[in-house]
């Protein structure tokens, strides 16, 4: 079997397995709708307010979905021993790796971005910012997945690393956070965002190219 | 291997193996003290009674005497763990791991004292404990990734993968250090300009240099005395039942 279709079938059995509990899907998507209704429970409804939070609530609010949905990313393959079939494939694991996220940022990363238009008009984000919004989250999404794939690596093999994850990702979340969110704030206040959406697409292929190593080599520390 | 000379390497591999390095660090701890305490004795009596006050910030500015090789340390500190971290991974060296875990917690302690040293000073000169200044803000970050390296390494039972789990993230961090630096400064900035690093022609005056210079000699030698005590106390842990323990304990009983 060939590495692209290898590949490529590692994306379409995890896409199958998450089509077959469809349920889970929708979890971090209620996540992110329910985390941002809080915002102005909590802060009060003043439209001004929710309006200039409005960008940094939301992209919160994604990253802690993101946050939220890593930890099933190696964990069922990890608990059936599929994870261990995986590492000893003749084929080269960061490539795997790399399907398996992007397998898990099209059931939990594309969803959010179908539903954060609708949460930013909750929010009262003027219109003419929609259009960044959805460009950050297409192109800033699949870096929380890849670095987060990093620590899921490391982790996985804990019965509970749920909070270690969280302190092991979050700071490495820190630059995504800032330029996506100020690119929003930058287009609702009618600003030029070039610099941020370059950034952040240059966060992307460098992600791309370079977490599948650490993460195979966290995998491969996890499973022996 | 071939690049590297025979002396070299056979003095990395001595070193490489516990009882000699053991040895070594007992042999080295008491001359590192010393130094360090002079050191220590001319750097603190230079700083804060030698050195005039500042001609805006009075006697508050002497906090840089702490502050300033405190946060040189804190980013020192986690270069040579990812150093470190890389050794551990390529070689399986047990010493690169022992140093490498030995120094997370000091390295977590340097820059928890120039957060609270940079706090107490900007009280008085900026009117806050906590400002959302770009320079503070990647030194907490900084205190978070040293936080989730002492926290991943306990949480894993299995010393050896619990080693291998901290170089992989040391190394992660390490290469995330200058992004988040960056990005942060790119999104505030509030904390005062390098007033050493400009080589051409720092903005200190040479009286307040040079006892700022050997405070910060003076916090290696505390980092190499406190990172090999901790690595001594991490092998004799590691390795409870070797035979150089066991010689170690009839020697001194």
């Amino acid at each position: 079997m060939s590495l692209t279709a290898a590949f490529f079938a590692i994306i379409r059995r995890d896409l199958l397995l998450a089509f077959r509990r469809r349920a889970e899907m929708a979890n971090p998507l209620f996540f992110f709708v329910l985390v941002v209704t809080l915002f102005p429970l909590a802060v009060g409804a003043q439209p001004n307010l929710l309006q200039t939070m409005a960008p940094g609530v939301v992209w919160v609010s994604a990253l802690l979905a993101a946050l939220l949905s890593l930890d099933g990313m190696f964990r069922s393959d990890f608990e059936d021993g599929s994870l261990e079939q995986m590492l000893l494939s003749a084929q080269s694991l960061p490539v795997l790796v790399l399907g398996k996220v992007v397998a898990h940022w099209l059931v939990t990363g594309l969803p959010l971005l179908v539903i954060a238009p609708l949460l930013a008009l909750f929010l009262g984000l003027p219109e003419r910012a929609m259009p960044t919004l959805w460009l950050t989250l297409l192109l800033a999404t699949p870096v929380l997945s890849l670095i987060g794939a990093i620590g899921v690596a490391l982790t996985v093999g804990l019965r509970r690393g749920g909070m270690i994850l969280s302190l092991l990702v979050l700071p490495l979340y820190v630059p995504v956070l800032i330029f996506a969110s100020s690119a929003v704030d930058r287009a609702a206040g009618g600003l030029p965002v070039s610099a941020q959406i370059n950034i952040l697409l240059s966060m992307l292929l460098a992600a791309a190219v370079v977490t599948p190593l650490p993460t195979a080599a966290a995998l491969r520390m996890s499973v022996n | 291997m071939a690049f590297i000379p025979e002396p070299i390497s056979r003095f990395f591999h001595r070193t490489a193996s516990p009882p000699h390095f053991y040895a070594l660090a007992n042999r080295l701890i008491p001359w590192l003290s010393v130094l360090l305490v002079l050191g220590l004795a001319y750097g603190l009596y230079g700083g804060l009674y030698l050195a005039p006050a500042d001609y805006q910030q009075g006697d508050s500015y002497r906090i840089i005497y702490i502050h300033v090789p405190a946060a040189w340390m804190s980013l020192f500190v986690y270069v040579v763990m990812a150093i470190m971290g890389g050794i551990a991974l390529i070689w399986r060296m047990k010493l690169a791991e022992v140093m490498l875990i030995s120094s997370a917690p000091i390295g977590a302690g340097f820059t928890f004292i120039a957060l609270v040293t940079g706090s107490l000073w900007g009280k008085p000169m900026w009117g806050a404990w906590w400002v959302w200044d770009a320079r503070l803000t990647s030194e907490l970050i900084l205190l978070f990734l040293y936080l989730g390296i002492i926290s991943l390494y306990g949480a894993i039972e299995d010393k050896r993968s619990a080693s291998r789990a901290v170089s992989i993230l040391a190394l992660v961090g390490v290469v995330n250090i200058p992004i988040i630096h960056y990005s942060v400064e790119w999104w505030n900035t509030l904390h005062q300009g390098a007033t050493v690093s400009k080589l051409d022609k720092p903005s200190i005056h040479i009286s307040m240099l040079i006892p700022l210079l050997t405070m910060a000699v003076a916090f290696k030698l505390y980092y190499a005395v406190a990172v090999l005590q901790a690595a001594k106390l991490e092998l004799i842990k590691r390795e409870p039942s070797a035979q150089w323990v066991k010689n170690l304990l009839e020697t001194s009983a």
